[in-house]
């Protein structure tokens, strides 16, 4: 798993990434309300906003770690924007990209470098 | 930013696990452990204890008769004062020369005196315009010395009559003074939630020991301002800075219930407060826009600042929204033009660039359950 200054995680699953939101991210926003997704097959640059997550709190923007293309968006979220906050690292992935090359992975930071950011 | 206040209760809240953010000067607990969404829920379940401690509290204390200093508060607002009997309260609000709300409040005739409590990040104005306007009538006396906790919920009334028996028999708007182990509590059977409760005034030295007792009853759990604002919002009540400002009038806002008859035209006093010919008119022929409740149809929340159309013409904007935790959907409250103001009116509003519709709706959004 690598994790980005943003506060999200990203998973290799064959050749795809898998990107969703940190525990430390959900606690902060708390009780997610509303997930909006992008639409599949976006081309995306890095920063591009492309979930929109609101909390009881307040709204805020998850943006595209790297450049790529969003395959798969997980619609569950769309139904049960709660699972945010019961599983973060797991149930609740947001969306699966496309890279050109996995290798910009390596630019992210590992569980140790990030865990030091949260500190 | 200047120095942030801490609240008497500070280190209780700490102790609670309390998240503190920046509100109008004061570090408050915005939410505990529980979070938002449980707090709400529990609040309307069975009782919710909020600090609210940085709002002001001040005394109006007649130097002549209590008319006197009746009359005088009137000058400052569109609201039936002298006719407010003892051991009631009383919603009202500061208006501006130009009829733009400056703060709104409660009061209370308390026999020998009047009890006011104003908005945190007004109170300095508040207290300034109510020395510079009163003082020929009363003595403007600030409370710095209590503090002041919200007791909200159904099970509010079970849990405080444990330590305050007297508690029971006040009905909504009453005021009282109660005892509790020889410290005198200032009591309001009133709050910002919908919901039946009290505001209850604390001596600082008793403040915490009380806080406590109400947390050890079973109903009761700490409620911070993330669900005060959701549980507001709810019942359709204003918040200040926001819902009203020095923009809107209080016929724009849809307060004119409390602009009691003896204030308005025909009235035996009717004006004679700032503003009154701006709030005279309106409400004998309208305004052009007014404050409405806002269903937003998809799950979307609307925050404040959402731009709303009918007809490709926009048409208002929201000032307050989010999720209703009770509702289960999201809710809002704006201002739109009186044409499309009726509840049932379908709207558009722009979210990040897209169009979503939004329709006009009857506030509260969630029943109010006050003891009558």
């Amino acid at each position: 798993m690598k994790y980005t200054k943003d506060h999200e995680w990203l998973r290799v699953d064959g050749d795809l990434v898998v990107v969703g939101i940190t525990e430390h991210a959900a606690t902060q926003l708390g009780d997610v309300v509303f997930v909006e997704l992008p639409e599949v097959e976006t081309v995306v640059a890095e920063g591009d906003e492309v979930v929109v997550i609101e909390s009881v709190k307040a709204a805020s923007d998850i943006l595209a770690p790297t450049a790529g293309e969003i395959v798969e968006v997980n619609v569950l979220l769309v139904d049960n924007p709660g699972l945010v906050n019961e599983d973060p690292l797991g149930a609740a992935w947001m969306f699966k990209m496309k890279l050109d090359d996995l290798g910009v992975l390596e630019d992210f930071m590992d569980e140790d470098e990030y865990n030091d950011l949260i500190s | 930013m200047s120095e942030l206040s801490r609240l008497r209760l500070h280190d209780l809240h700490l102790a609670l696990g309390g998240k503190m953010v920046p509100f109008a000067g004061y570090e408050m607990p915005v939410q505990y452990p529980a979070g938002v969404l449980k707090e709400h829920l529990h609040t309307r379940a069975a009782a919710g204890l909020f600090d609210v401690s940085h709002m002001g509290q001040v005394i109006l204390r007649p130097k002549g008769t209590h008319a006197e200093t009746a009359l005088a508060f009137e000058s400052l607002m569109p609201v039936d004062v002298l006719g407010l009997a003892v051991g009631r309260q009383r919603y009202g609000m500061f208006l501006g020369a130009d009829g733009g709300i400056l703060d709104d409040l409660m009061f209370a005739n308390r026999g020998d005196h009047i009890f006011v409590v104003v908005n945190a990040a007004c109170k300095a104005a508040d207290i300034a315009l109510m020395k510079a306007q009163l003082s020929g009538a009363c003595d403007v006396v600030p409370v710095t010395d209590r503090g002041l906790l919200a007791l909200q919920g159904p099970g509010a009334e079970a849990a405080l009559a444990r330590l305050v028996p007297g508690a029971a028999a006040m009905r909504f708007m009453d005021v009282a003074f109660l005892d509790w182990n020889g410290v005198q509590l200032w009591l309001s059977r009133s709050g910002y939630t919908g919901e039946d409760g009290f505001e209850i005034s604390v001596p600082d030295a008793a403040l915490r020991s009380f806080a406590e007792a109400l947390l050890e009853q079973p109903e009761v759990m700490p409620v911070g301002l993330g669900a005060r604002d959701s549980l507001r919002l709810e019942a359709g009540l204003c918040l200040y800075g926001h819902d009203i400002d020095t923009t809107t009038s209080p016929v724009e806002a849809g307060l004119t219930w409390a602009i009691q008859k003896a204030r308005r035209a025909g009235g035996e006093r009717s004006g004679g407060f700032p503003g009154a010919e701006r709030v005279l008119h309106e409400l004998a022929h309208g305004t052009r826009r007014l404050r409405v409740g806002l269903r937003p149809e998809g799950r979307a929340p609307m925050r404040e600042g959402t731009a709303l159309y009918a007809g490709g013409v926009q048409v208002g904007s929201i000032t307050s929204g989010g999720y209703g935790p009770s509702v289960g959907a999201p809710i809002a409250m704006g201002y739109v033009a009186t044409a499309p103001a009726t509840p049932g009116t379908p709207l558009l509003a722009d979210l990040r660039g897209k169009m979503l519709p939004v329709t006009v709706a009857a506030m509260p959004f969630h029943p109010t359950t006050y003891k009558r």
